[in-house]
């Protein structure tokens, strides 16, 4: 227990939530990260969908997808389920 | 009944998540991808609620949550019972005047544990009375949140570890409860079988039960890499194979009507393209033992059995 | 200071008078299964629903442990929600008894106290009640039909206080009041609504730091019932005891209001002492049964006998400052207790009593009276030995048996 936790009076009634998991980082669960092939890669932006942890981030700004390895887990998915074989998983 | 809410990859990819990152779901889980794809579906002010099961644990350790809507959740058998309070509330706290949404749509979420077994008295009493809320199931065959124990979702063979696979008994001995059937039965208004892979038609039919006036059910097929002992990066091909060898066929039923979605109605037009069983059995550990000379002949028995529900299903639908 | 409210007297029943006291309480849900001898509450409750007479969402649900969920997801997304039941429905709801009190939900439940299976029994005992015991909700045992309706009517009011947002249970004895008719002083519709007021919400910190209101509210995406391990699950358990000991104020509070529209008041809310000022010998109880004990201890009073009786009306929270004050000088005090505590040390009441006064001075003798169990009737000439017991503790500073079984055949 931290001193940052709260004491019985601070927090709120019934463990109301506080606090948004983004700022709960699940990056360093990994053992392999998605490097993509920018030339092969479509943005058809299915692993954009397929991704459990939202970790793949679609910028219509860019016009393009970006990897958050805060919250990539690793799993493959992206790798897998791509078309045209634009991800591949290295170990870290 | 239904808007004609149409929509492109892109679209989806930029509406902001409602399930957030940071939950604690383990790496290549497709329920996380399920619940993220549902929560796309949503057309406005919504509250949903949990049973208690691998994706409430994952998305609300205090002081943190995963949930930028609404949520409650309050035990495991009552998800549906969850759901009939506050929509009961809502209807009220509108009619007199004491909330200022036009309408609040309710979601209610449960494993297969919460929802074949421990929630089904629940389940069938909600939608008995009619409320007015979408039931997701999210079924990973089995109760992998206390350790991967058999469920009523489980299918014959797997192997649980309250059903392994021993030297004489080879896993579960029994079928998996036709849940959505039991669902249909209860003759409301929207019935629906999904799987992540079909993404597109996932989102529609979320998107449909949330419309539809009364109760509607989702039995979304979920695959688990730590219980299923498969590869995390194949969740989703798994989600995929389930409907190719329609072990998980995709359907419909509005008001009692079935009808196969495309991709299974693809099968049954062009039944050469149906995958035999084992080509989705062989990727996962829980069915090792029937690659196996001893257990072999029932990976058989599991084709004979798809064989059988996929006929029975086809019946349903008119399209024998 | 308010002047009491002209009010109608009617002709009810336990179950009945619980129904009206709900009636005009203005709930927005009720949510409930039916279950003897509670089922005279959601049988009128649902007469009001079908005539139009009030504006209340009526769940009727596939089972109790369903019942207290709806309530709970009702009250927590702002609703005012009510359910009743009794005995084995309660029991089937063990598990969401406590969610409830963890949830902070202020529901308000009627009990028709009844006897646990087995074997089966519909009749009246507090076995039912005193297993829920430790599930966080405030624990209110009326007396008559006139105190079933004027304490659901202030259960609303001390639940939903901010300070205390618990949970309340109101239990009446089963058929001997639920089923039993009596003159009940009925206060206008709109007396009641002034007096309990609109449900109250807290407020609390979102996710974003900002003050909200503590429900489900689209506005704010509030989680609610989360897991809360080794870190935090402790401290949220303080809090509620914490509101219990809050409770301990606003039962009082809302007793003394209440009078003042009524003119009629339980004690303190907490206890109700009856002939204790110089009392030597006394009992305490529960329920009904403390109708029977005044009646007894007003003829021991006309013999010259300084006996006496405090009723425990709350037994959650346990008012301990309380029974200290009005059982200290007392030399010998009998605790009648309606349910047992099997392989313990005595009854639930006496346990809880019995320790309660174990750090005074020159405490008294304490002894158990388990009695009525499964609607065993329990008669005046029995509360009579019970005093005479009392009597010849005193009397030889000697305490021959310290749990005894009242009624029983031996």
């Amino acid at each position: 227990m931290t001193s940052q936790e709260k004491n019985w009076k601070e927090i709120s009634p019934a463990g109301v939530c506080w606090k948004s998991s983004i700022q709960f980082l699940t990056g360093d669960w990994k053992t392999y990260t998605p490097v993509r092939d920018l030339e092969k890669c479509t943005r058809c932006l299915l692993c954009v969908l397929f991704c459990p942890d939202g970790a793949i981030h679609w910028k219509p700004e860019k016009g393009d997808i970006e990897f958050d390895l805060n919250f990539c887990k690793g799993c493959g998915i992206c790798a897998n389920e791509c078309p045209v074989n634009a991800i591949e998983m290295r170990l870290e | 009944m239904f808007s004609e809410w149409k929509f492109t990859a892109k679209e989806i990819a930029e509406k902001p998540d409602l399930f957030l990152s940071g939950h604690r779901a383990c790496a290549g889980c497709a329920p996380a991808t399920v619940l993220r794809l549902i929560m796309k579906a949503v057309r406005g002010p919504t509250i949903v609620t949990n049973a208690t099961g691998c994706m409430e644990v994952v998305s609300s350790i205090y002081p943190y949550t995963s949930w930028a809507v609404p949520w409650i959740h309050t035990a495991f058998e009552n998800a549906a019972a969850n759901a009939s309070g506050i929509e009961s509330a809502l209807k009220i706290l509108k009619k007199k005047g004491k909330i200022k949404h036009e309408h609040v749509d309710v979601i209610a979420l449960a494993g297969d544990g919460g929802t074949y077994d421990i929630g089904i008295q629940a389940l069938s009493g909600a939608v008995e009375r009619g409320h007015d809320f979408l039931y997701v199931l999210y079924d990973n065959e089995a109760y992998m949140n206390t350790g991967i124990q058999r469920s009523g979702g489980t299918p014959f063979g797997a192997s649980t570890t309250t059903s392994p696979a021993g030297t004489v008994i080879p896993g579960k001995l029994q079928n998996k409860k036709p849940i959505a059937d039991i669902m249909v039965a209860h003759e409301i208004p929207y019935v629906a079988t999904a799987s992540p892979f079909y993404w597109r038609d996932l989102i529609t039919k979320a998107r449909k039960g949330i419309e539809v006036d009364g109760p509607a059910f989702l039995h979304v097929f979920a695959p688990c890499p730590r219980g299923w002992r498969s590869d995390p990066a194949k969740s989703i091909e798994l989600s995929r194979l389930a409907v190719e060898t329609c072990i998980f066929p995709l359907w419909e039923a509005i008001n009692g009507e079935y009808q196969l979605s495309t991709p299974s109605k693809v099968l049954a037009l062009a039944p050469q393209k149906k995958k035999p069983v084992r080509e989705y059995l062989k990727l996962q550990g829980r069915f090792r033992h029937l690659f196996t000379p001893k257990f072999e002949k029932l990976t058989e028995e599991i084709q004979r059995i798809t064989d059988e529900r996929w006929q029975r299903l086809l019946r349903k639908c008119g399209m024998t | 200071m308010q002047s009491v409210i002209k009010q109608e007297i009617l002709a009810l029943n336990g179950d009945e008078a619980v129904a009206l006291a709900v009636k005009q309480s203005d709930v927005d849900v009720v949510a409930a299964y039916p279950i003897t001898p509670q089922t005279i509450m959601v049988e009128r409750f649902s007469e009001y629903v079908a005539n139009g007479e009030v504006e209340t969402e009526f769940v009727c649900t596939e089972s109790e442990h369903s019942a207290l969920t709806a309530c709970l997801t009702a009250s927590v997304t702002g609703a005012r929600a009510f359910t009743a039941s009794a005995s084995a429905g309660l029991a089937l709801m063990h598990e969401i008894l406590f969610v409830t009190s963890g949830c902070r939900a202020p529901v308000v439940m009627a009990i028709a106290n009844r006897a646990l299976s087995a074997p089966l029994n519909i009749h009246c005992d507090h076995s039912d009640t005193m297993a829920q015991r430790d599930s966080g909700w405030i624990q209110i045992y009326v007396e008559n039909a006139q105190e079933a309706y004027d304490s659901v009517i202030q259960a609303f009011k001390i639940a939903e206080n901010p300070k205390v947002l618990l949970p309340v249970i109101v239990g009446l004895d089963g058929f001997t009041l639920s089923h039993t008719l009596e003159n009940v002083k009925v206060l206008p519709d709109n007396i009641v609504r002034k007096f309990i007021g609109t449900r109250q919400l807290p407020f609390v910190m979102t996710h974003e730091g900002k003050r909200a209101l503590f429900k489900l509210d689209p506005e704010n995406s509030m989680s609610m019932g989360p897991i809360a391990l080794q870190n935090y699950y402790f401290e949220f358990k303080r809090q509620q005891e914490e509101a219990m000991k809050n409770a301990l104020e606003v039962i009082p509070q809302v007793n003394e209001e209440y009078a003042q529209i009524s003119g009629r008041h339980y004690g303190d809310g907490l206890l109700e002492p009856y002939h204790l000022e110089d009392a030597e010998i006394a009992t305490v109880c529960l329920g009904s049964t403390a109708g029977t004990v005044k009646t007894v201890v007003d003829e021991l009073r006309s013999e010259g006998v300084k006996a006496g009786l405090l009723r425990l009306r709350t037994f959650r929270p346990l008012p301990v400052e309380g029974i200290i004050r009005y059982l200290q000088k007392v030399k010998a005090v009998g605790i009648m207790d309606r349910s047992m505590s099997f392989g313990g040390h005595g009854g639930p009441a006496f346990h809880e009593i019995r320790h309660t006064l174990y750090d005074i001075q020159n405490r008294p003798y304490i002894v158990n009276y388990i009695y009525g169990l499964g609607g065993r009737d329990t008669s005046p000439s029995q509360i009579h030995r019970i005093y005479e017991n009392l009597q010849k503790i005193v009397r030889t500073d000697h305490v021959e048996h310290l749990i005894n079984y009242v009624g029983l055949r031996e």
